[in-house]
């Protein structure tokens, strides 16, 4: 089985479960004055569950033909890519979104630039350290002073 | 109309508009020539800073000059390294790559703005023309016809997508309608598959989703595959000029792609894309025979035909967002979800509540052009240094902009958790050739889809409307052929080609 229809088998779970959240547990809280409305907070969910069920059936059940197109990436050559770089750079924005708050922006960020760098290859400090230090600053200096959306610049024992 | 347009003028024109314009093209074509960064990457990564801002009229403006600048810089790319950064630029490089091949970039790079900003600017006069007088008919529009019409937008969205792709397209489009019902509804103020998470209560971050939806997967695939992101060598730009005979061979070309281009990027889900390969079609056609021999060899025709139509297109696609408040691609969706974040409902009561917006935006595409004509052309033997920028530098820094971008727009890091898990299942769909555009845009109109469908119900007591309001019904039953003509017509051509191998 391709893999688009593997997704399309995954999105119909998605879509049975919206269904049945819409259908079967949503109402449950409905106060009686409303229910006398035509419409409920479930109606468009309902209306789009069956429509999402019938899309993704299409696709898995391959009803609607087409040329099999490889776009400008193709997932059966996917050993041959950086797979590797890609998941630890995912792990390395997952580890960001972590640190962010509890130790500041400017050392998640400056640490962020260095090790993406890292990750893919690069070995020349003197460089990379510079420019993210450089390139950290001056966004926190654009968001913060300029922009004036808060971001915490130090870690929180420092009082930052 | 013209105290309308002298209103345009006069906002427009103020120091910080032009510098909003100048900046907006700059960075645009500065960001839109990295291969593999397309003007909806680029805008998502812009959208925070034009939202602090606060002003509508200016967060706009900068907005569609981000997004002439990235079509530009796409070009550039197209013709300098053949590695088109947009879809859009994927028919210049046919005839611009050789021609830089022959050591005719300067050239190619000329011709190309010369037809950019004439594709532009008559879309710009087309649009002055044209979205007041479709304004004025939207105003006779109910919820009923809004909804009809939105459900005949994302109908005409998946019909585009091509052979054998319209349930992939209207599974997205659908997906991107669910992902709207999430957290608390405008007329209901009932928390909806929101898991009892605070966080979702507000529902899903627009930004966000923008941001995992564009700017993540390509990213991402620019690490996983560096032979296509690699960048070359730029090729000696020198001697920009082009002759008199060129100027002229080019000409009617310019004029009639500026106008083809224009329509078809009215339409919602045509866009810039099927204008360019629709306009370089066209014109080899109706070309000489010896002009047709150059076609792909570098032909000035060749170059001139899809860089004047997908900017045409670019600015039509602005006439369904301004008149009707539907975005008809990816891109105006993502400005329309600036708009609307900024408190600002594009639609037929824009150019009578706003003016100053709606006409400042469409003198804005005058400037515009003008300054990617004047000011980026001279510039660009410089800004192509970009494209030496390594990638070890340039991903970690495209990662951190979309991090930045998110966080920003909702000041929380629940939401940098949400984008990371977006991006990864938007990568996914993109391995499998799913469309990612119609989701967005269903997920933008979601929300205005389902406003006017209830009020509807409620008016009509019921299901109703549909038949009551013949207008309705109307645009419901060309929204159902417009799903249906596809793969009737693929089944139709199937079975023919069945006939002629047994011997019909």
């Amino acid at each position: 089985m391709a893999l688009d229809r593997w997704i399309a088998l995954i999105l119909l779970g998605f879509c049975l479960t919206y269904g049945y959240t819409a259908w079967f547990t949503m109402d449950a809280g409905l106060a009686p004055f409303m229910q006398r409305n035509p419409i409920w907070p479930s109606t468009f969910p309902k209306l789009l569950s069956v429509l999402g069920i019938v899309a993704s059936s299409i696709i898995l059940l391959g009803i609607e033909k087409g040329e099999q197109t490889i776009g400008d990436i193709d997932y059966r050559r996917l050993h041959e890519y950086k797979l590797g770089q890609a998941i630890m750079l995912l792990g390395l924005m997952v580890a960001y979104a972590l640190c962010l708050r509890p130790l500041g922006f400017i050392f998640s960020t400056g640490a962020f630039l260095i090790l993406g760098s890292f990750i893919l290859g690069e070995r020349k400090w003197h460089v990379m350290i510079p420019v993210a230090l450089i390139a950290t600053l001056f966004v926190w200096y654009l968001v913060q002073q300029v922009l004036g959306i808060y971001l915490r610049p130090f870690p929180g024992f420092i009082g930052g | 109309m013209l105290e309308g347009i002298l209103l345009g003028l006069q906002t427009a024109f103020s120091v910080q508009m032009l510098l909003m314009v100048i900046g907006g093209c700059l960075i645009g074509t500065f960001i839109g020539m990295l291969p593999g960064l397309g003007p909806m990457s680029i805008i998502a990564i812009m959208i925070p800073v034009a939202i602090s801002m606060g002003d509508p009229a200016a967060a706009i403006i900068l907005l569609a000059g981000v997004y002439y600048g990235a079509i530009f810089g796409g070009s550039t790319s197209s013709i300098l390294l053949n590695a088109p950064g947009v879809a859009g630029t994927v028919a210049t490089s046919f005839d611009g790559y050789p021609m830089a091949k022959q050591g005719k970039a300067g050239k190619a790079l000329t011709i190309a703005a010369i037809a950019s900003f004439c594709g532009g600017t008559i879309g710009a006069i087309l649009l002055m023309v044209f979205a007041p007088a479709l304004s004025s008919v939207a105003l006779l529009f109910h919820s009923a016809e809004y909804f009809a019409l939105m459900v005949v937008g994302l109908s005409a969205i998946a019909a585009f997508a091509g052979t054998g792709q319209v349930a992939k397209a209207m599974i997205m489009t659908i997906l991107g309608l669910m992902l709207a019902t999430v957290g608390e509804g405008a007329l209901f103020n009932l928390p909806r598959f929101t898991m009892g998470l605070m966080d979702l209560q507000s529902g899903l971050g627009f930004v966000t989703l923008a941001m995992a939806m564009f700017a993540l997967p390509e990213a991402l695939f620019l690490v996983l595959n560096p032979i296509t992101s690699q960048s070359g060598s730029s090729s000696e730009i020198k001697d920009m000029r082009i002759t008199r005979a060129e100027a002229r061979a080019i000409a009617p070309v310019i004029g009639r792609q500026s106008i083809q281009g224009f329509f078809i990027g009215v339409l919602p889900g045509a866009g810039a894309t099927i204008a360019s390969f629709l306009g370089y079609a066209v014109e080899r056609n109706i070309a000489t025979k010896e002009e047709q021999e150059l076609f792909g060899k570098g032909s000035v025709k060749g170059l001139a035909a899809p860089e004047t139509a997908n900017n045409a297109a670019c600015t039509g696609s602005f006439v369904p967002l301004l008149t009707l408040g539907i975005p008809g691609s990816g891109t105006t969706a993502i400005l329309l979800g600036a708009l609307i974040a900024l408190n600002v409902t594009p639609g037929p009561r824009l150019m009578i509540d706003e003016p100053q917006i709606f006409w400042a935006v469409i003198i804005s595409m005058y400037i515009g052009n003008f300054v990617l004509l004047i000011l980026n052309l001279p510039l660009i033997p410089y800004i192509a240094k970009i494209l030496a920028v390594p990638r070890n530098y340039l991903i970690p820094f495209i990662l951190f902009f979309t991090l930045m971008g998110a966080y920003i727009g909702q000041n929380n890091a629940t939401e940098l958790l949400l984008l990371v898990g977006f991006g990864i299942c938007a990568t996914a769909l993109r391995f499998a050739d799913y469309p990612l555009a119609p989701l967005l845009i269903g997920f933008i109109l979601g929300g205005m889809l389902e406003d006017n469908f209830s009020r509807s119900m409620q008016l009509y007591d019921g299901v109703a409307f549909i038949w009551e309001r013949p207008m309705t019904l109307g645009l419901l039953i060309i929204a159902a052929v417009l799903v249906l003509l596809p793969s009737f017509r693929a089944r139709r051509a199937r079975l023919r080609a069945q006939g002629v191998a047994d011997g019909d």
